[in-house]
């Protein structure tokens, strides 16, 4: 069988460096083709180079890229954008900002269909709709993209790259920003398109089980390279290349669980609520309230980690803010170390900030661009009276900075000169500065790449092992929790449904959520 | 002795000058012993347009504080009178520098350089009859001996002054740049070397040239346009600098503790620029104006001399200019404050029980500074011009007061005049747009060194 796509000795450079260096693939009709890499590896830039939609600076220094029998490098700019849309098409990340807010579904559809097609009626745009699993897709033609949910936003950009019937689907991270369960529904979408279409499918992710789930064979990026090429089967069992070993040795062992003893509790929190006023009027009369977290109740012992699960919006970081007192409670107690923390003042509160720290997500935004190393670590030290004379700080914070595995050297610089991985280790730092009981981690890892996630959640359990600390780690990814977490909370529309001890809760759930959000995780065939 | 015969007068404008000056003094002194502030700014000079453009910033600076020590001189004694008595007009360090423009008013306008006037007059001659022609001017040119040397002797005096300024200030900057100079600095010497020769070179030829003519032509009333621009830098530097002065700590207080306080603070301070917004700006400083003329109509007794009105009337200015143009800087901040204080740094902070003014001070204003800085110097540029606007319409600063703004006003009629008038509005064109386009420039640099994610590779070793 002749291959749809044919890359050969693909090279993109950026000035004198090769960001994409002598790559070469061939995609059949009818398979998925996985480009799998971290961050930086150059896979995105493979697929925009396929597309001739290089940014500025950046340029197709070699190479040759083939769609059945056109050279694509080959054709005028007039003729690539016949290609691309009709033969070639492209789902990305993020559907929020991928369709035109102020223009209905239908409309949008419509234009790909016009453009390519020289017509587009109703009835066109409805099938589309309805063959990506759109409910109603006779009244949701003139919905709004705002009205939509994420996952359905994912499945009108997919419409819409099918709505020309393109033989090449170049699907680039297309369920990163998604939840688990959506994931997985997206995921059934695009292996069930491509079965009843014969489409072609260039797969980008860094996502291993979103790999395992989907693909016919696999590419592993590392620095512009394709350091390995196998079919699936083989590619999990019997990874020739060293990086991809260690790419999947990166992922959770899913039996791996953390023995659990009992601890004695250092937060109790009692039926929590949170509740926020939606205001009406000229007046700013409160009409009523959203419930983010209604009536949330768990304890965390000492040197003991709680997982609290749940999909976005289901109100699990509002549940940390509250207990940071960021967000004011609308009843329930909060008990740390058996004193009432929840109704105290911002003044009272102070004395417990040193004993509850936080560590955010996103490692680019928790950190003050304009202060350096040594200012941001220093900051709460001083705020909370601690590290003694300025000398002690000091050999303090060259201390910490070596815990976390930087170097002191390093005091000086600012937060953009670090990579993402290791600015949450000096978010870590930061945190463990002040010497505090309970650390509350808000997604610390999900903005990481793989083997930086792994290094930086063995950071976090070293340090709990050496100091004592308890966790609340609040997190989407499921398949991080077995070899973190002592027990797990499951958390849906702002109520807890179902929590336990880790083993329990990941093998024999008992609420239907957990099991279906357990079963959307993607499952990584067993390695050697 | 003659040179103490007089008494120094301050003018408010001149007090709020050298306050200003020191507290920047203060600022560099700050600066020079944070070493992170310092190898900032640092990196403002090192680039070639910054350094540049800071000099003749300075240039202009120098030249308003020159013009900004104010004092009467003594008058002769009257008979055998023991009262001493001043002159009731003020005199600046600067007119002594521009003394050889001062005196030598012509009759009417009169073009750069020319010794003929621009208007044709009815001359008697000498032996009878009257003959209308241009006039020969009474001091442009009024050394030569013979009018057909006027070419020559323009381009001779030139080639003289520049000269014999270049001699002396290339031999500075040799031994400077021999001596004085350390070897590793790393500030663009050459630019620096040329902006500097070329200040002192263009200035000392004007200075020179002003001897003998009328660089700049004459004015309607015959005043040497090239002394009334001079003049009028200190009006725009001060305007500029002090209204800004009085919008930065209006804008910057009201919209961050909008954005960070939320609630009935935001409210409130909403209220107020929405209400200020929705009154027309030249409705509000021409009202604002008249009151305090009004003002000055009632009080005589304050102002003793003329300047002391045309000064206080200049500051008021300022400050009206000030109070009704801070509400686009403050709802540039309160929106950027909202969308700040929402970020991890700032909640982390919270987390520390950082208290709120240090979390205003570190991670709020220090990230608004590049908004500031923009806004900072677009007011600058916008209120010089905004001074030309409102003595267009009258409310703008005292007519005895020399401005930019005077001078294009003074000249707009004379612009349908064919042949046209033009070095009226020229001159303050020029002088106005060296002054924003250095402003605007510096104040580039400054925000490309401070914005962290613009430097790039900047600190790394």
């Amino acid at each position: 069988m002749k291959p749809l796509l044919q890359v050969n000795n693909l090279v993109v450079s950026a000035g004198n460096s090769r960001l994409v260096d002598d790559v070469s693939f061939e995609i059949y009709a009818g398979e998925v083709f996985a480009l799998v890499g971290e961050s930086g590896s150059g896979k995105s830039l493979t697929s925009l180079a396929i597309m001739r939609l290089l940014g500025e600076g950046l340029s197709i220094r070699g190479g040759d890229v083939k769609l059945g029998s056109d050279s694509l490098f080959a054709l005028s700019e007039t003729q690539m954008n016949a290609v691309r849309g009709r033969r070639v098409a492209m789902v990305f990340q993020e559907p929020q900002s991928s369709l035109n807010p102020v223009q209905t579904i239908g409309k949008q559809i419509a234009e790909v269909l016009a453009l390519h097609r020289g017509s587009a009626p109703d009835a066109a745009i409805i099938e589309l709709l309805d063959e990506v699993g759109i409910p109603n897709p006779e009244e949701r033609l003139n919905w709004y993209p705002h009205q939509l949910s994420g996952g359905q936003k994912q499945r009108v950009m997919i419409a819409m790259a099918l709505a020309c019937e393109p033989e090449l689907l170049i699907a680039d991270e297309p369920t990163t920003a998604l939840d688990v369960t959506i994931q997985k529904q997206i995921l059934e979408l695009l292996n069930e398109l491509r079965r009843s279409r014969e489409l072609a499918v260039l797969l980008i992710t860094h996502d291993m089980g979103v790999v395992a789930e989907m693909a016919d064979r696999i590419a592993v990026m590392r620095h512009g390279n394709i350091l390995e090429q196998a079919e699936r089967s083989q590619f999990f069992i019997s990874p020739s290349h060293d990086y991809s070993r260690q790419l999947i040795h990166a992922l959770p062992q899913p039996d791996d669980y953390l023995e659990y003893q009992a601890h004695s509790p250092l937060l109790d929190v009692q039926d929590v609520k949170v509740w926020f006023p939606e205001r009406r009027g000229v007046l700013q009369r409160v009409v009523g309230h959203t419930k983010a977290v209604n009536g949330v109740s768990f304890t965390i012992g000492r040197g003991e980690t709680l997982a609290l699960v749940g999909e976005s919006g289901s109100g699990k970081s509002t549940v940390g803010r509250a207990i940071l007192r960021l967000e004011d409670t609308a009843g329930g107690s909060i008990q740390f170390d058996g004193s009432d923390i929840g109704s105290l003042s911002q003044r009272e509160f102070a004395p417990y900030r040193k004993r509850i720290q936080v560590i955010f997500q996103d490692p680019f935004s928790s950190m003050n661009p304009r202060m350096t190393v040594r200012e941001i670590i220093e900051e709460g030290m001083q705020s909370l009276g601690l590290g003694g004379t300025n000398e002690s700080r000091e050999t303090q914070i060259r201390n910490l900075l070596e815990r976390v595995g930087l170097e002191a050297g390093h005091l000086n610089r600012y937060p953009h000169e670090f990579s993402g991985g290791q600015r949450q280790r000096i978010a870590i730092a930061r945190a463990i500065a002040v010497e505090p009981e309970l650390i509350i981690c808000d997604e610390p890892t999900s903005a990481l790449d793989v083997s930086i996630r792994g290094q930086v959640l063995q950071l976090l359990q070293e340090l709990q092992d050496e100091m004592g600390l308890s966790y609340l780690f609040i997190t989407h990814d499921l398949s991080i929790i077995p070899h973190l977490a002592h027990r797990v909370a499951v958390m849906r529309n702002g109520q807890l449904v179902e929590q336990g001890e880790t083993r329990q809760v990941m093998t024999s759930p008992v609420h239907e959520y957990t099991q279906h959000l357990l079963q959307a995780v993607p499952r990584i065939p067993e390695h050697a | 002795m003659e040179l103490f015969d007089v008494r120094l007068h301050l003018l408010w404008s001149d007090i709020l000058i050298f306050l200003l000056v020191a507290s920047l003094c203060a600022f560099v002194v700050n600066v020079v012993r944070n070493p992170l502030a310092r190898k900032r700014w640092s990196q403002v000079f090192e680039s070639r347009i910054g350094s540049a453009s800071f000099l003749v910033i300075l240039f202009y600076v120098l030249i308003a504080l020159t013009d900004s020590v104010h004092f009467q001189k003594k008058l002769e004694q009257a008979g055998d009178s023991e009262d001493v008595h001043y002159a009731p007009e003020v005199t600046s360090l600067l007119d002594l520098a521009l003394a050889p423009m001062l005196g030598r008013d012509e009759k009417t306008y009169s073009a750069p350089f020319a010794i003929h006037s621009f208007a044709k007059e009815n001359t008697e001659l000498a032996e009878g009859g009257v003959i209308r022609d241009y006039p020969r001017l009474e001091h442009g040119g009024s050394h030569l001996e013979d009018d057909a040397q006027h070419g020559a002797d323009i381009v001779v005096k030139s080639m003289t002054i520049i000269g014999w300024t270049l001699v002396p200030v290339l031999i500075l900057l040799f031994l400077h740049h021999a001596f004085i100079k350390k070897r590793d600095s790393r500030l663009p010497w050459p630019v620096i070397y040329f902006t500097f020769s070329a200040v002192v070179v263009v200035s000392s030829w004007a200075l020179y040239m002003s001897q003998f003519y009328h660089v700049l032509g004459t004015d309607k009333v015959g005043q040497d346009v090239l002394y009334g621009a001079v003049k009028a830098v200190r009006t725009g530097v001060l305007i500029g600098t002090l209204a800004t002065l009085v919008t930065l700590p209006l804008a910057v207080l009201l919209g961050i503790s909008a954005g960070y306080f939320r609630g009935w603070v935001d409210d409130v301070v909403q209220y107020i620029y929405t209400t200020l917004n929705s009154i027309p700006g030249i409705l509000l400083i021409a009202a604002s104006v008249l009151l305090i003329d009004v003002y000055i109509e009632t009080h005589p007794e304050q102002f003793k001399l003329l300047s002391d009105r045309a000064d206080f009337k200049f500051v008021a200015l300022c400050f009206i200019l000030g109070m009704t143009s801070w509400t686009g800087l403050c709802r540039l901040l309160r929106a950027e404050t909202l969308k700040l204080s929402q970020l991890e740094y700032v909640q982390a902070a919270h987390a520390f029980g950082v208290s709120r003014w240090r979390v205003i001070m570190r991670h709020i204003l220090p990230n608004t500074t590049h908004l500031i800085l923009i806004a900072l110097v677009l007011d600058f540029s916008g209120f010089v011009l905004a001074e030309a606007v409102l003595s267009y319409i009258g409310v703008g600063v005292d007519p005895s007061m020399k401005s930019w703004g005077n001078m294009i006003n003074e000249a707009r009629a004379e612009l349908a005049r064919e042949p046209v008038v033009w070095w009226s509005v020229i001159a303050a064109f020029i002088l106005m747009f060296v002054l924003v386009l250095a402003a605007n420039l510096f104040s580039d640099r400054v925000r490309d060194a401070f914005d962290p994610r613009m430097s790039g590779s900047g600190d790394k070793q």
